[in-house]
């Protein structure tokens, strides 16, 4: 696979000029979310925050998978960890989430059979490799990553490879955008929306949500040219009083997305209820793998439970998550809670809030 | 959470490791040459002043684009005396093998060490071999240790950054650190790039011949540019400012980079130096080192300065500003 670099999308010139239009347009107070963690990461990267107006506050949203996951789920991971003859696979930045009592990374420590690994097709090949073993793999992210994890899924199903199950916590993105507008005191005035997730539902995707809350909406890319262009639009936007669904990354988003995976989805799995950290329950948000399926369902075929939501005390995570705080509002913010000694994924995960603020220094 | 157990992040060359060292090493060995902390210990003996530095390399896998454990090890510790200002003279060698490794692996990984060795000029004059039961480590674990005479009149320590030095880096970065993951286990991306693994003393040696004005030298290697930087403004008491246009990145490293979430400030070089030099001696140092065949895309990335001081601040390529701290720990590959 050729990877390229993209830096016209970099270019200092077209940067400038579109901070110059957004200084321009910018006249009153606004509160824009960025939904994905990757945008927040980037937006702190390239320094935008450091050339945009003072009226524009960034927020950052329930977007950074690790972050939205819920305790009850990382409890559940950790308990299928301590299970005789298993082998955890799972995406790097889970290891270090602090669970109640323990994380994946101190059950590896402590002995535990927990594997790193780049895609769950790499995982299928660790189940092929050890027939004699259950290996489990950590089913998180959005609809970004649950096509790959449906395809290994169909793959193990075609092969029998009745050693590979996964235990689904996907989490969908245009429910959660629900939910955030359903909250009480929500003060958002607009969405810089997903980039990769976009690639696969497609602009449409958020055409009902777009409808019920007409709301300003942008789909951006990651590049500091994309978020910038997807901030000025939003700017427009507000500032005109035309709201519109937009889609600012055109060269990789189309309205209908990517078809072929969206079936994939509908194949393996069904659309269900789910608990994301800070929101609690939100219906139809989630995706469950199929009875069809139900020798690769990890939840089915392990005794563990997925319990409660139970929040880790004084960790403004949820609040931080939805919008409500930014992370030196919570008091345990740089004081007990820091990337070398994390109390909530927020600091955890290289994508979330707490742990782009700190290491920033955004306060 | 349970807290009292080695985790991988104590030896991350991050904040935690740092914490490891500070909190449980220094207070036992306490003694006012360990306490400054630089890559290798300087001190007199017999009227010479002597850098003396020890690494244990443990990477894996143990053979990989552009090099493998054994050359690494050579020029890592003769790196590491280079960057004290000294000229590295001789090495020692332990190794620790597992049980039923390839006699044939061992030897080329030996072989590799003697090459190594006659590049950078150095002689391993003394060892240890030691064979451990199956798994207790993984294949060879190589320790290497080195002393080397240190030139009258050179005097760099990573205290030693003034206002006003250009900081210079002598090619492109995180090309090791990203070859290393890319060969990984797992990893099914196909990538030409390759370790930049090389001895650095000759170049170093270059350096001096045109300035003895260089205050601080440093091999960005475990944590990376932005690592070493941290270290630096932290220990000289300055700050540094650096501009991301001017970073050297291959545009392969960049990409794969991107796709995993890492900051290529972070990752590991084998073979690039971070040189603080006074500015009017910029220039000749600047030729100097690209006059080496380890130092062609030698470049200033910045400057130190008197704000901020302990802070690394990066100039971004769209204009704006962002502080480069340190990590905490291991970069971990993100959920896409």
């Amino acid at each position: 696979m050729p990877i390229k670099h993209s830096d016209e999308y970099r270019d200092a010139e077209i940067s400038k000029h579109l901070a110059n239009r957004i200084h321009a347009t910018s006249t009153q107070n606004i509160r824009l979310m960025e939904v994905c963690g990757t945008h927040t990461v980037s937006i702190f990267r390239s320094g935008i925050r450091s050339i945009l107006p003072d009226t524009i506050a960034l927020l950052s949203g329930p977007g950074c998978p690790v972050c939205v996951t819920d305790q009850g789920e990382i409890d559940a991971f950790i308990e299928l960890a301590r299970q005789d003859d298993v082998i955890i696979t799972t995406f790097g930045d889970l290891m270090r989430v602090p669970g109640s009592n323990s994380s994946l990374q101190n059950e590896r420590a402590a002995g535990q059979d927990i594997r790193m690994v780049y895609s769950t097709f790499d995982a299928l090949q660790v189940a092929k490799d050890h027939p004699d073993k259950q290996i489990i793999f950590l089913g998180v992210g959005f609809e970004t990553t649950a096509p790959t994890i449906a395809a290994a899924i169909k793959s193990a199903a075609q092969d029998n490879v009745d050693n590979f199950s996964v235990i689904s916590a996907h989490k969908l993105v245009p429910p959660a955008l629900e939910a955030l507008m359903g909250l009480e005191n929500v003060e958002i005035d607009g969405f810089i929306l997903p980039g990769h997730v976009s690639v696969i539902i497609g602009l449409e995707a958020y055409r009902p949500f777009f409808d019920r809350y007409n709301i300003p909406c942008v789909v951006a890319g990651f590049e500091p040219t994309d978020i910038l262009s997807a901030i000025q639009m939003l700017v427009t936007q507000i500032k005109d009083k035309t709201p519109r669904l937009d889609n600012a990354y055109p060269r990789a988003v189309t309205n209908k997305g990517n078809t072929k995976a969206q079936d994939l989805l509908k194949e393996i799995f069904e659309i269900a209820d789910a608990c994301w950290r800070g929101i609690g329950i939100i219906p139809a948000s989630g995706l469950q793998i199929r009875d069809a399926f139900a020798v690769h369902d990890a939840a089915k075929r392990f005794d563990v439970s997925v319990g409660s939501s139970k929040s880790l005390k004084g960790c403004a995570c949820g609040e931080i998550l939805t919008g409500h705080k930014t992370p030196p509002e919570c008091a345990l913010y740089k004081k007990a809670c820091t990337p070398t000694d994390p109390v909530g994924p927020c600091m955890v995960s290289t994508e979330g809030t707490c742990a782009a603020y700190f290491r920033y220094h955004a306060d | 959470m349970q807290k009292d157990q080695i985790l991988l992040d104590h030896g991350s060359g991050g904040k935690i490791s740092h914490r490891l060292t500070i909190d449980v090493m220094l207070p036992i060995f306490d003694n006012p040459i360990l306490s400054q902390l630089n890559d290798g210990a300087v001190f007199e003996l017999g009227g010479q002043r002597l850098a003396f530095s020890t690494d244990s390399y443990t990477v894996d896998p143990i053979f990989f684009p552009g090099g493998n454990i054994g050359d690494l090890a050579v020029n890592g510790t003769v790196n590491d005396i280079a960057m004290c200002g000294a000229i590295p003279g001789y090495l020692s060698v332990g190794l620790i093998i597992e049980e039923g490794f390839d006699m044939a692996k061992l030897e080329k990984i030996l072989t590799e060490m003697g090459k190594a060795a006659r590049r950078a000029n150095v002689m391993v004059v003394t060892g240890d071999t030691k064979v451990v039961p199956r798994g207790a480590v993984d294949k060879v674990f190589i320790n290497t240790s080195g002393i080397g005479l240190i030139r009258d009149g050179v005097h760099v320590a990573s205290d030693g950054a003034k206002i006003g030095d250009q900081i210079i880096v002598s090619g492109t970065i995180a090309d090791h650190g990203v070859t290393v993951i890319t060969q990984r286990e797992g990893f099914n991306f196909k990538a030409s790039v390759k370790s930049d693994t090389a001895p650095l003393n000759h170049m170093v040696a270059k350096m001096f011949d045109a300035s003895h004005e260089i205050h601080v030298l440093r091999d960005p290697t475990r944590g990376g540019v932005g690592t070493a930087l941290n270290e630096i403004a932290e220990k000289s008491n300055v700050g540094i400012k650096i501009l991301e246009d001017k970073l050297p990145i291959k545009k392969e490293v960049a990409g794969i980079c991107e796709l995993l979430g890492f900051d290529p400030l972070y990752l590991a070089n084998e073979g690039k130096l971070l040189a603080f030099v006074d500015a009017r001696n910029c220039d000749v140092v600047l030729k100097a080192m690209r006059s080496d065949g380890y130092g062609r895309e030698s470049t200033v990335i910045g400057e130190v300065v008197g704000d901020h001081p302990g802070r690394v601040i990066m100039e971004t390529r769209i204009g704006g500003q962002r502080i480069v701290d340190m990590l905490a720990g291991e970069q971990l590959p993100r959920i896409c």
